[in-house]
This record gives structure tokens, sequence and C-alpha cells, in this order.
């Protein structure tokens, strides 16, 4: 296998974008990243995205955006993982550099989920989950993971007070980011004085509904020494593990074993280990998701990641900052965008390119994308050269 | 929902027909073709336990749809005897009365109406157990 580095970057504008379509937010990120990376081909493409047919009625994205980013003859291929689309297609992009099969290969994702309305999106989110065997029973995707948030606390004594400085931190980071949906601070009273969605879950511990678009360039690493001006950001360790797609048919029903798994992996390629990880990343699709995220990657102890952001140990300045960008909560959450978005912070950040939330002597970051409640998981492992 | 998806079903939400493994005994709930656990493939029909406890539950307050009118409803995991895991909605008791831990057992209800296709869904769902 080939070393492989992440040569260019970018994103489209992030929102409510009424004005602007799928194919338009993703030519933009993608021409961003072609531009960061000054190449001036690309060999193949893979972009990750939830549902373009529930959200805008539009599948054969392969097709579709290859035509309109003019690389259309390219071998181009969209992949669904539902809200780890992303990240399995940055690690498609990965294999295909690391083979030898390509060099220069653009992974994107988009998520165009604002025109259904609310319920259109509830919808949609919820095919992620059993149909059959959950969501015939009416529980929703905060539902799932409320009845995870439940466990959690009954059994390790977690707070509803932590889940809330979960949503503080990653929102007083997002407010340093110009990319942000909600790029504003809340307080725990705010968060828990917030509407009820599923008990104990309340609408500021949800992320939102979010259009946008991410891409990434990949080539080989020599090939990234020779054309690039910029410091190399380099892919050192991949992980990618799949677990049972209902919650109820896991053993442990807030250990995350495919985020555990993929973690293992990508670690034991990179040679390092948690400790050695100088900021994350993470799926904080509710705030409860980046507690056992972060119990999963080993960056806390089982049953103690309630306590982290409330001591700061996750906060910008901290032990392990997680989710500079805002995360999920602040900056937005294109679900099959959302992985590509988190290489783009990584790879910002390991430029020192973060201005306000630059994490000092950002060394290796890792990525954590999920599916689900975590049926898909990926993570990335990247260093600065 | 589509008849004939929901007509699939229900032999598991009417009858709960489960499948268990005659290689290592792993009751699986729907019936599968391979056992998760040992990759058997012959399996002994069975029907799913009515008794179990709920591992942990929510309240929906926001619902779908079709579930708009019942909200704000309780939906737990319950572990049934045995140890087969279900999602299901709890009912018939006020929603501050559900604990963890708590014993409930299997009734047969509506579960939603379909405003598409018109088709009325029924399922199991579980209600308090003495
Ligand atoms: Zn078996």
């Amino acid at each position: 296998m080939r070393d492989v580095a992440v040569i260019g970057v970018g994103l489209s504008e992030w929102g409510e974008l009424w004005k602007r379509s799928l194919r338009e937010i993703f030519v933009d990120a993608a021409s961003a990243a072609i531009a960061d990376a000054g190449v001036d081909r690309i060999d193949s493409m893979y972009v990750g995205c939830m549902s373009g047919g529930l959200f805008v009625g539009q599948e054969h994205l392969a097709s579709l955006l290859s035509d309109y980013l003019g690389v259309a003859s390219i071998p181009a291929c969209r992949v669904e993982s539902a809200c780890a689309s992303g990240g399995v297609a940055f690690r498609q992009g990965y294999i295909e550099v690391a083979s030898g099969m390509n060099d220069v290969v653009l992974v994107g994702g988009v998520e165009k989920m604002t025109d259904v309305g609310g319920d259109g999106a509830t919808y949609a989110l919820a095919t992620a989950a059993d149909q059959e065997y959950e969501v015939y029973h009416g529980v929703t995707f905060p539902g799932l993971y409320a009845m995870m948030a439940n466990e959690h606390m009954s059994r390790f004594g977690t707070t509803r007070e932590q889940l809330a400085h979960v949503a503080v931190k990653n929102h007083r980071h997002g407010a340093m980011n110009p990319k942000a949906q909600y790029p504003f601070e809340v307080t725990v009273e705010g968060v828990l004085k917030s509407v009820l969605v599923a008990d104990p879950l309340r609408i500021l511990d949800c992320s939102p509904i979010t259009d946008g678009a991410a891409a990434a360039v990949l080539c080989p690493l020599d090939m990234a020494k020779k054309l690039s001006k910029k410091p190399i950001v380099r892919v050192v360790g991949s992980g990618h593990s799949t677990d049972s797609i209902a919650l109820h048919d896991r053993e442990d029903l807030t250990e995350l074993a495919a985020t555990k798994r993929a973690a293992e992996k990508a670690y034991k390629m990179a040679e390092v280990g948690p400790a050695e990880i100088s900021f994350a990343e993470v799926h904080d699709c509710f705030t409860i998701a980046e507690i056992c995220v972060i119990e999963a990657l080993g960056l806390v102890e089982r049953g103690k990641g309630g306590t982290a952001a409330e001591s700061g140990l996750t906060a910008l300045g901290g032990r392990i900052p997680v989710n500079t960008s805002g995360g999920l909560k602040s900056k937005g959450h294109p679900v099959g965008c959302t992985g590509i978005a988190q290489i783009v912070e990584l790879t910002e950040q390991l430029r020192g390119e973060s201005g306000k939330r630059q994490v000092k002597g950002a060394k290796r970051g890792l990525a954590q994308n999920m599916g689900g409640t975590g049926g898909s998981t990926t993570v990335h492992i990247l260093e600065v050269e | 929902m589509f008849p004939s998806r929901y007509w699939r079903e229900i032999p598991q939400r009417y009858r709960l027909e489960a499948a268990k493994c005659t290689g290592c005994g792993k009751v699986s709930f729907p019936p599968r073709s391979k056992c998760p656990k040992c990759g058997g493939v012959e399996f002994d029909e069975a029907r799913l336990p009515e008794k179990g406890v709920v591992k942990t539950f929510t309240i929906i307050r926001v619902a779908p749809s079709q579930f708009v009118e019942q909200a704000p409803y309780a939906v737990g995991i319950v572990e049934l005897e045995g140890g087969v895991k279900i999602t299901a909605q709890i009912v018939d008791c006020p929603l501050e009365d559900i604990k963890i831990g708590q014993k409930v057992r299997i009734e047969f209800r509506r579960l939603q109406e379909d405003g598409c296709s018109g088709v009325i869904c029924y399922g199991y769902k579980c209600v308090p157990a003495l």
C-alpha cells in the first residue's frame, strides 16, 4: 500500500440554503477542494450522500455530480452508509489511492435536507434505523439516542447537566467557526429549558437539519510533497466497522462496539494509542452520542464520558479537544456530508489554519463518523508531516 | 406503508413468531436464515416469551406523522425472558411511573394508522405486569 495525503479540502456554504441546489453546493465544495489542492485533474470520485432520493428526489449522483463538476467520464460512485456516508466515501478514496489504482481522487459528501420540511426529514433520517422493528413502533432518532442516554445515566450516573455541557462546549467552539450554521453560544440553563424532544433529550441536545457539502482531494504522499506548498497531511490510520442496525439487538446498548472496533484498527495502523491524539472530531448527532463515542475511542474511561465536557477535558485548551469545529451540534449536520467535513476540520487544524479555534501544536487528529445508532462507523487518523 | 410490506411481518407482529437455532439455542426475532451467534442454518419454530423487563425507555414528544395524535407516548427496549430484546411502546400506565427494571408483558394492540394507503397497523405493545 502507498502512503496517502490529503492535499486539498473545501466546504460549501452551510445552513438552510433555500436558493441553492444539491448539485450547486457540491460543486462549490469540490471546486474549493480542487483549488486548495492545486491539482489539474481528478482521476476518480466518491461522494457520500445518505438520501438524495428522499430529500430531493434525486438518485444517480455519480453521473449528476461528475457532470456538473465538469469531470464527466471519470469513474464516480455515490456511497451510502446513513450518516457515515461521508466517512465511508473517504475510506473508499483512501483505499483507491493506497492501492495504486488511481492517483488523484476526490472524496466528497453532500446532503440537501431542507426541501422536505421537518416531517419529511424525520422520515428520511428514520430509514437509518430498522423500519420494521424500531421505526414501526413509533421511535424516532432522538428517541433511540434518548434511550441510550437513559441507560448511560442509570448505569454510570451521568447527569442531565453533563449532557448539556456537551452542547455548551460545542457551541462555544462553533461560535469561533465562520462556517458554522449556529455560531452562537448556549448556556446550561438554556439547554435545560429548551423543548423536550424525547426524554431526557431536548432540542438543544440535537444536531440541526442542514444543507451542506464538503470535499477533499487525496493523492500519493510523494506526489503531495512535490505539488503542495502547504504542510503535508498524511492519512496514517483507517478503520471501518459495522454492527446490528437495531439498537435492541446489541448486547450493550451504550458501548458502540463498531466505533470501538474501527478505532482499534485505526490506532493499530497508525501505531499510536488514544493518548497520542492531539484533538478529535466526533459524531455528536446528540449530546449523549459524544459521551458514548469518546468512551468507545478510549479518550476517556468507560462510564466517565459524562464529566469530560464539564471539566474542560474535551474543550479547546483541554487535554483532548473534541469537536473544535463546533461539531454536528453547532456547525451543522448535513448527514451524508458530515464525515468529509470532519476531515476538512482535521486538515485545517493540522495545517494551522483554524484561526481562533486553532489547537496549539496539533500534530495528530482523529475523525469518527457514525451512521444510525452506531451500525456503521469509520475512524480516521491524520498526521502532519 | 405498502400493504405487502406490512403483510410480510404479520407472523411476527400478530403471533410473535421467532426462530430458535438448533445448534446453539439462540432465539432470533424476527427469524433469520443464518444464526447471528453460531452461523447455523437450522431452526426450530419458537414463540417470543410475553414477559420481560424495561432495559431503557424514552417519552416521544415530537412524533412522526402517523403517531402525532398519540404523543406524548413511551417507547422502550424490553428484554424478554430468555434474553431477546425488542423495541415497543409501553402503554396503560402514567408516563411518569415508567422505570428502568420495571416488569412488563406483551399485548396485541392497534399501533398506527397510515394516512396515505389507509392501512391500519397492529402489533405488540408492552403493559405493566404485576
Ligand atoms: Zn446458533
